[in-house]
């Protein structure tokens, strides 16, 4: 039972196809991480499956309202304290309360401060903490650890481990190793779009996602 | 729906929220007139309406791109686009949002630059009663108009011309209602043209934000 399947899905950016005849599954309790070269078309594909641009071809499944989406920008506004901006996206999403995140990113102590004094990197564990107040499945992360330090990354790999443990699923576009074993690697340039012909797909792909 | 209320309320009376710079404005354009047009002879009082409607109407258009932009810029509206919530509500609630910070107090404050422009005592209720019905079709309007530039940098010039050409019914009917009741005419028919087109603004308007949002998103 996959919480998130593709399948034969061609994204656009500016209006030419980037990524072709893509198809993968990831089952409850697995991440998925996208590799390929700037331009590849990842930060595309993430968009595409939040809903925040349609698929020019092939389908998407998953169960509806289930996916939280990460981007570059951290959505915070910087005149609220860090407790106020988590807060507000837990009652949007109507997930749990911010407490657990605000433990789990180490950010109990800046509860109180307004988010426009912390530091980028601070910022971003805000961020991802937010992840976690949407009570969505599946998470889309673009990036998610940039500016992060190596103590910050392993704060966030336990965050993830977690989210996985608890059945949900995750797609990463990342360049960084998690050191987590449920993850599988994607790369997207075997499906990079060509003007007039169709890719071909690497044979026993899927299986590795069985 | 009511988290993003209260977020937008307390973000716009927070430091750097321009809570009080469309009333400043207000305030300011209507202070000037009597020293540019001169008290005496009546002539102030004749103007009067116009110039507290044109003058509500350019303090209203004053913070229209802070509805969406800021939360573009930070990748909020991405994340409010992925939520729960229609977009058609986010729309609805932002441009309320902004009413209530910039709509309501030109309500409140207008019967004090009334009299500053001689206004006669009759019109005052009508004025207080036009820009509380008037009002809300201008945030709605400019909601759409914010919506519509949202991606662009530097978009205010072309959100004002789309969005005053949108203004004119709402500002014909409103000061001719004011003028009216000024001059002790019935004022029913402009009443009611600057309802209707109020309520059609709020009906309909959400909706084609809503679309050009969705648009300007991919």
């Amino acid at each position: 039972m996959s919480l998130i399947s593709v399948r034969d899905l061609a994204v656009v950016r500016g209006g030419l196809r980037v990524i072709e005849g893509l198809d993968f599954d990831i089952p409850a309790g697995q991440a998925l991480v996208l590799r390929g070269p700037n331009g590849a078309g990842k930060t595309t594909l993430l968009r595409t499956l939040a809903g925040l641009q349609p698929a020019v071809a092939g389908e998407i499944i998953c169960p509806p309202e289930s996916i939280a989406y990460a981007g570059h920008a951290d959505g915070l506004k910087p005149a609220l304290t860090v407790a106020e901006n988590l807060s507000f996206w837990s009652a949007v999403f109507g997930g749990p309360g911010s407490g657990p995140a605000l433990s789990a990113m180490n950010l109990t102590e800046l509860a109180a401060r307004p988010a426009h004094t912390l530091s980028a990197g601070q910022k971003r564990r805000l961020g991802l903490a937010r992840l976690m107040v949407t009570g969505r499945a599946v998470w889309l992360l673009d990036e998610p650890t940039v500016s992060l330090d190596t103590a910050s990354v392993a704060l966030f790999a336990d965050m993830l481990r977690a989210h996985l443990a608890s059945g949900g699923a995750a797609l990463i576009a990342t360049h960084i190793d998690l050191g987590l074993a449920e993850i599988s690697t994607l790369d997207l340039t075997a499906y990079r779009a060509q003007p007039g012909r169709k890719p071909a797909r690497p044979a026993g792909f899927n299986e590795a996602f069985a | 729906m009511r988290a993003l209320l209260w977020r937008d309320l307390r973000l716009a009376v927070r430091a750097g929220g321009g809570f009080g710079l469309s009333l400043a404005f207000f305030l300011i354009v209507c202070t000037l007139v009597p020293f540019g047009v001169g008290a005496g002879g009546g002539q102030l009082s004749r103007i009067a309406p116009g110039i507290l409607w044109v003058g509500a109407l350019l303090a209203c258009l004053l913070s229209l791109d802070r509805i969406f932009a800021l939360d573009h810029e930070d990748g909020s509206l991405d994340l409010l686009a992925t939520a729960p919530l229609p977009l058609e509500g986010v729309v609805a609630i932002k441009a309320l949002a902004h009413w209530l910070v910039t709509g309501l107090p030109l309500v409140v404050f207008s019967p004090l630059l009334g009299v500053l422009l001689h206004l006669p005592d009759a019109a005052q209720i009508w004025l207080v009663l036009s820009l509380l019905i008037g009002t809300p079709a201008l945030s709605m309007l400019g909601a759409f108009g914010a919506a519509i530039t949202v991606g662009l940098r530097r978009g205010g010039l072309l959100m004002s011309l789309l969005v005053l050409p949108l203004y004119v019914p709402t500002l014909i009917f409103g000061a001719e209602m004011v003028r009216r009741g000024a001059i002790g005419l019935d004022v029913t028919t402009p009443l009611v043209f600057l309802a209707g087109i109020t309520l059609a603004t709020l009906a309909l308007v959400p909706f084609a934000a809503a679309a050009a949002l969705r648009v300007n998103l991919r």
